[in-house]
């Protein structure tokens, strides 16, 4: 128990959570977009995969950092115009669909990796975002390693949790968003294009997915390699349920998971923890989003209209 | 633009659009291996005579279609009731997990004891209650709790080999196996005959030509089939007209998982005689491009996992002759997924303007 409470007074261990939890942050606020104007987005694992990729490679192609988070942006957006164009126009099965994009989207990029670097055996690297430490709050004890001592990729992944809040309920065009999520006819009525905005929140999440991918080879592991997201794309869709479908919940989610997955990985090197076989600990990610869905499935907050697709003119 | 249903869609549209889709996976086949820099014609020709060019070649092609009808037939099971059964490949391990547990004795030695047949019947029975048994969660949380089974389903996929992993590295663990986390082999008695002598081809694949038929007739024959579709089509309507909805998606769940877990039972007593990390290269996840392949059809399923099968196999044999990498295969089968769903769409609804 002294171990635990030892490991939780550490500023490196918040700062770890936060670490751990941009990515998710980024792609759940994503996600989050999609599912509130009524689009489930299963293409997210495989668009982190491409954006992991695609930002990388930019940026070991000689063009900044910035260009490489650009470039995935992009790359994100251009599979949320495909995920959507089927799902949206042509109302095929989400499920499918999203599938199908994550496969397409981690072949497409593992394929394009070893056309790219077809003799390379250890994964290049490139030169990372280093960290960036606001003034001042950076000295604070605790919180200021954890919160204002990341890279530039954390902090924007903060600023999308504000921006997404914003722009869902302060906006005229967020409520159109959320309505379109709940009620498409209703939105219809009112003369505002349905598909337009589905297409719309669809693309600009994907975005955000892609840009998650990214933190991890631009500002995490410096390099590309096979199987690096590893499930954070399901992860994130458990967490948008675990956050009822509101940024700020989601946010707190995903914080906790970082918190969680931090601790695990020191409790494997803890005495006690040695004892115990490394995939134990491993496997405590996934188990906990599991019970998270199961405590939170009997809150309200789906909206109404997911996974449902709208045709025109249709009651 | 919008859709507009199609009354009666004609032959044409119902066989010439889903062609169509092929023809164009082709093109982007042919686009891929030109940006990898091979000849785009030569590279799909490598591709078709690596899958079907020889014997050995059809041989392998059929092995590697096994485990897909299996899964693929899990999908079909499962998404035809509109349970989102995303955890074949967990069951598929859980499967081989009990194959391996019985097989090698290690689960006590009266089995192998047991007539071959009655041994064979036993790991393939057992396979099946542990595969039904990792899906039954997932459905149980879904009809009692309302959690989604889609994530659950995927977030066991990584529990379950881990777990493995950690069986593998610890009370599974080989002692002859030079340190490497693989099971011990399986004993003699324990593995399935080949149909024909002298070549590779295992009954297994007999076995998946029986599901997929036994499957078939469920669907179409009984009332459990009936069910099924009714609450696919229509959950709330199939409620209101006194179906038992939980009931028939439990025994819907159990059908596929068991299905996926005789893909690892097949693979581990029939081609791998052990158990390792790498048994399965996804073929869980591949089951759904299968089952979709196939329409959700069970027999249909039996010919779309050949053609996956063959286009695995010949990706490999052309890989290593021309140099474009392997993931191709898996792109193309994206690609043809993809077209395909929207293919089936424009079968069933014309794009008019407006």
């Amino acid at each position: 128990m002294s171990a635990l409470a030892e490991i939780l007074m550490q500023a490196s261990f918040w700062a770890a959570a936060v670490r751990i939890a941009s990515p998710l942050i980024l792609a759940t606020m994503g996600e989050l977009i999609c599912e509130r104007a009524g689009v489930l987005n299963l293409g997210i694992e495989g668009i982190m995969v491409a954006g992991a990729f695609t930002g990388w490679f930019t940026v070991y192609l000689g063009f900044g950092l910035w260009t490489g988070v650009l470039v995935a942006l992009l790359t994100g957006m251009a599979f949320g115009l495909l995920h959507g164009t089927l799902v949206v126009p042509f109302g095929l099965s989400q499920h499918v669909v999203g599938l199908g994009i994550t496969l397409l989207a981690t072949s497409a990029a593992y394929f394009a990796y070893r056309v790219a670097l077809p003799e390379v055996t250890s994964p290049p690297r490139i030169v990372p975002f280093p960290p960036l430490p606001v003034p001042g709050l950076s000295r604070l004890p605790v919180l200021g390693e954890a919160l204002f001592s990341q890279t530039a990729l954390t902090y924007l992944a903060f600023a999308s949790v504000l921006a997404t809040s914003v722009v869902l309920f302060r906006t005229p065009l967020g409520l159109a968003l959320r309505a379109v999520g709940e009620n498409p006819a209703a939105v219809e009525a009112q003369g505002l294009p349905v598909i337009g905005l589905r297409m719309g929140a669809v693309v600009a999440g994907s975005g955000l997915m892609a840009v998650g991918g990214a933190f991890l080879t631009l500002s995490a592991f410096s390099s590309f390699f096979f199987e690096m997201v590893n499930g954070r794309g399901w992860i994130c869709i458990a967490l948008v349920v675990f956050g009822a479908w509101m940024p700020g919940k989601a946010l707190v989610g995903a914080l906790l998971f970082g918190a969680f997955d931090a601790l695990q990985i020191r409790l494997q090197q803890a005495p006690l923890g040695r004892e115990v076989p490394y995939q134990v600990f491993l496997m405590l990610p996934y188990i906990l989003s599991i019970l998270a869905l199961v405590l939170m499935s009997r809150r309200a907050g789906v909206p109404a209209a997911l996974m449902v697709p709208w045709r025109k003119g249709e009651r | 633009m919008r859709l507009e249903p199609v009354a009666d869609p004609g032959l044409v549209r119902r066989i010439g659009l889903p062609a169509l889709a092929l023809v164009l996976t082709a093109l982007a086949g042919a686009g891929l291996a030109a940006i990898a820099g091979a000849d785009p014609l030569a590279t799909l020709g490598q591709i078709a005579t690596g899958a079907a060019g020889s014997r050995f070649a059809i041989l392998e092609t059929l092995n590697r279609a096994t485990p897909l009808i299996f899964t693929g037939l899990a999908v079909a099971v499962a998404f035809r009731a509109r349970l989102w059964n995303i955890g074949a490949e967990a069951q598929l391990y859980a499967g081989a997990l009990v194959t391996v547990l019985i097989g090698t004795g290690l689960a006590g030695g009266w089995a192998l004891a047991l007539p071959k047949p009655a041994l064979l019947a036993l790991m393939a029975l057992a396979a099946v209650a542990a595969g039904a048994l990792v899906l039954l969660g997932p459905v149980i949380l879904k009809t009692r709790a309302g959690v989604d089974e889609v994530v659950t389903t995927l977030l066991l996929n990584f529990v379950v080999l881990l777990f493995i992993s950690l069986l593998l590295e610890g009370p599974l663990k080989d002692p002859a196996g030079m340190g490497w986390p693989k099971s011990p082999p399986l004993d003699r008695a324990a593995r399935l005959p080949r149909i024909v002598e002298g070549l590779r081809l295992h009954w297994g694949f007999g076995l998946a030509l029986i599901a997929a038929v036994a499957v078939w007739v469920i669907q179409t024959r009984t009332t459990l089939g009936f069910e099924m579709r009714a609450v696919g089509r229509n959950a709330a309507a199939a409620r209101f007209a006194g179906m038992p909805v939980n009931r028939v998606l439990v025994r819907t769940a159990l059908l596929s998982g068991g299905l996926a877990a005789l893909a690892g039972f097949s693979e581990v007593a029939g081609l791998k005689g052990n158990l390792t990390l790498d048994l399965s290269p996804g073929y869980g996840y591949t089951g759904i491009i299968v089952a979709m392949l196939a329409l959700l059809h069970p027999l249909g399923v039996v010919v779309a996992a050949v053609f996956v099968a063959g286009v695995f196999v010949g990706a490999d044999a052309m890989s290593r002759s021309a140099g474009v990498p392997t993931y191709i295969a898996d792109l193309l089968l994206a690609t043809a997924l993809l077209f395909m769903v929207l293919a089936l769409q424009l079968t069933r609804f014309r794009v008019v303007r407006g």
